[in-house]
């Protein structure tokens, strides 16, 4: 028997898809979660919205949190470190947390280098903005790509940018000559064989899910019809007025991603989402997603 | 004849479902749904999470639709699709549609750091193959009821089998790039 091995990290990350995982913050929003249909749930101390007005370095959740969290639901967990910070991936880890979600939403602790993934049995899922950093991500063994959106700004344009670039570049190298690819590797800084592989099979060699400013049930519909295979959604839920009809609209329009009259169905009958910031209102050197190298 | 096989596609690895059954030469349909079962020969219930699954067969409506098509055709389940398909999952989140007179316990392995690949000896016609397997966060075969064959083991727990026309798996046959127990499954089409 085998633990550990790509093959069984990026199976479940398979078993994930068509799904959406959520950012919950206490046992009982888990719980909600659970049971409006999440497919797992990512336990996190703040909520990226809060993290974001509040200010400071943000890290890693308490172990007891994340211990609460597990007890109360049958679902995979999730948990983040920062960026570069192996050890509270050990830690994780140590807790079986299901994946390792190292985040750009928490405060980086190496500005050049990211985890060794290959050196843990749990797997790892990490954001990326476009093929490069996806490709960088995979490198160092991440099971799972999530193109970024702006975490906690409630507005979908991000997300839509960098899946689209993301594809793009994808579809570019479908129809590039083998004798193009290393240059095209070299512009991008990912690793060669990668890039031949992406080149020969059209996806990424890892499922490719969305993450960041998605807050409703058309916002999730949307990064499924753009090619994503499951949603992320963090402050989008708990946020709004009413968590629980939320996320199991969210639920639904997910699985029926591409019929509009079951996303009336889905949107129907909800209060306000959670308020949404425009993108030029962040600061630059706010935006989360310009996190990860 | 082409077969028409189903993949119910609420949540989980449909897409992978799909692609071997297409390869097997079936003409394969993403099942979201009632309506569409109509013209199928057999269905494939998939991995995922088998709560999320079970919350949406009763918003589709599919939960009853499922249980009248299994009457005369066949349903394979895997990891997930095996515990909807049991007669006790165990666990009040999940309503299981008893298709297969087995209980199981869901995730019952551990969490993902325990989740493993294996070779197994899988026991058809008579012989015993090796064939490769995932268990992905897999349940666990509890009670074996008597009007079903156990196919395969691992230290002596059933994780493959087959009741009539019907076949659950606590693996993923759908990952591994072998096909056998996709055919052993298309076989019971009439």
């Amino acid at each position: 028997m085998e633990t550990g091995s790509l093959e069984v990290k990026i199976g479940l990350a398979e078993m994930l898809k068509g799904g959406v995982i959520m950012d919950v913050t206490t046992a009982e929003q888990a719980k909600i979660a659970e049971d409006a249909g999440a497919v797992a749930v990512m336990a996190l101390e703040r909520i990226p919205a809060d993290i974001r007005q509040d200010g400071g370095v943000a890290r890693m959740s308490s172990p007891d949190m994340i211990r609460a969290i597990q007890a109360a639901v049958e679902v995979p967990v999730m948990a983040k470190c920062r960026i570069g910070h192996f050890v509270e991936a050990q830690i994780l880890a140590s807790l079986e947390v299901d994946f390792i979600d190292e985040s750009e939403v928490l405060t980086p602790a190496d500005e050049e280098n990211h985890i060794y993934k290959h050196d843990f049995k749990v797997p790892f899922v990490c954001g990326a903005r476009d093929l490069g950093e996806a490709l960088r991500r995979i490198g160092e063994g991440a099971a799972l790509i999530r193109t970024k959106g702006e975490a906690g700004s409630g507005n979908i344009v991000e997300a839509v940018r960098h899946m689209r670039a993301l594809r793009s570049a994808i579809r570019r190298l479908t129809v590039l000559e083998p004798s193009q690819l290393m240059a095209e590797a070299k512009r991008m800084g990912a690793p060669f064989a990668l890039v031949e592989q992406v080149a020969k099979i059209g996806k990424l060699p890892v499922p490719n899910f969305s993450a960041g400013g998605i807050a409703t049930p058309a916002d999730a519909a949307l990064m499924m019809q753009l090619g994503a295979e499951t949603v992320f959604v963090g402050s989008g839920i708990f946020k709004s007025e009413d968590p629980a009809a939320r996320a199991r609209a969210v639920v639904e329009a997910t699985t029926y991603y591409s019929d509009p009259d079951k996303l009336v169905q889905a949107s129907a009958g909800l209060k306000s989402a959670m308020v949404g910031l425009d993108i030029s209102e962040i600061p630059p050197e706010e935006r989360l997603q310009e996190r990860g190298w | 004849m082409v077969a028409e096989v189903g993949v119910l596609a609420l949540q989980g690895d449909f897409a992978r479902h799909q692609e071997v059954l297409g390869a097997l030469g079936c003409q394969v349909q993403p099942i979201r749904y009632p309506d569409q079962l109509a013209n199928l020969s057999a269905l494939v219930i998939p991995g995922g999470e088998s709560a999320t699954i079970s919350k949406q067969l009763d918003s589709s409506g599919l939960r009853e639709a499922v249980v009248e098509f299994a009457r005369e055709r066949p349903v394979m389940g895997t990891c997930a699709g095996l515990i909807l398909m049991c007669r006790d999952p165990g666990d009040k989140r999940v309503q299981s549609l008893g298709l297969l007179d087995v209980t199981v316990t869901r995730n019952s392995w551990g969490r993902q750091v325990h989740s493993f690949s294996t070779a197994l000896e899988l026991h058809i016609n008579g012989r015993a193959d090796a064939f490769p397997a995932v268990f992905i966060r897999a349940p666990r075969v509890q009670e074996v009821g008597p009007g079903v064959e156990v196919l395969a083991r691992i230290d002596g727990e059933p994780v493959l089998v087959r009741q009539g026309r019907h076949v659950g798996v606590t693996f993923h046959p759908e990952l591994t790039g072998d096909h056998r127990i996709h055919e052993l499954f298309l076989g019971a089409i009439t």
